[in-house]
């Protein structure tokens, strides 16, 4: 597993053709990619910046991983998030999982996303034409991560 | 001693990243820092104040108000994460 926190983009295709590589055994390969939008609650966003809590960020994200691995049959994942400035239409992050079958796969990819969006340190703050502001956790990023928990 | 970070909203209206802060008998948790950090008035008060969702780490995992708090700690104190 690996996770990587970097402010230049990735090639989806590429990251995934190297996690493939040598193993025969992968049936299914789940990936998410977020994407920065130009519409945020209301207001056009010309540019955003993401600043994140090094060390811990790493820390929290291979902490996720754990977990999904110990609660579904997968064999790998990876995750990777961008910091810095960013543009609409720019990738945000990766997450990317390899397993037997795609149930095991799908489930693992949305519930270290789920968890990645509640529980690891990063923070956006977008450039509007009213000013900068900072991002404000959503509920509903909460209640996401919540059924994961009410499922166990 | 212990090193106190703050991040993004925090960060700025606080109008510091980071400091060292030699722990005082008294204070043993997070709630305890958090109270002596609210004495010094102006935008701590505000800003730390108990029902402002603020959210803090203790030597880089998630902890709560009653985490215990040691020198030689890394804590820090943000606003509720809002990633990928």
């Amino acid at each position: 597993m690996a996770v990587r926190v970097q402010t230049e983009d990735f090639d989806v295709g590429r990251e995934i053709a190297l996690l493939r590589q040598g193993k025969p055994q992968i049936g299914a390969v789940a990936s998410f990619i977020g994407v920065v939008r130009d519409v945020n609650d209301g207001s056009a966003v010309a540019e955003m910046t993401l600043e994140h809590y090094p060390g811990m960020t790493e820390k929290s994200i291979d902490a996720i991983i754990g977990q999904a691995k110990a609660r579904w049959d997968i064999f790998d994942a990876l995750v990777i998030h961008r910091i810095g400035r960013l543009a609409p239409t720019d990738q945000i992050v990766l997450v990317v999982v390899t397993g037997a079958h795609r149930g095991d796969a799908f489930a693992a990819c949305e519930f270290i996303m789920d968890y990645l969006k509640t529980s690891a340190p990063f923070w956006k703050k977008e450039q509007t034409p009213q000013g900068a502001r900072w991002v404000e956790s959503c509920a509903s990023d909460d209640v996401a991560a919540e059924r994961w928990r009410l499922k166990e | 001693m212990v090193t106190v970070i703050y991040f993004a909203h925090l960060r700025e209206v606080l109008g510091k990243s980071s400091e060292q802060l030699v722990l005082p008998a008294d204070v043993r948790d997070l709630d305890g820092l958090r109270r002596l950090l609210t004495s010094r008035g102006g935008a701590w008060s505000a800003e730390l104040a108990p029902e402002k969702p603020v959210r803090a780490a203790v030597n880089q995992d998630m902890a709560q108000g009653d985490t215990r708090v040691h020198d030689g700690d890394e804590i820090a104190f943000f606003p509720p994460v809002t990633g990928g």
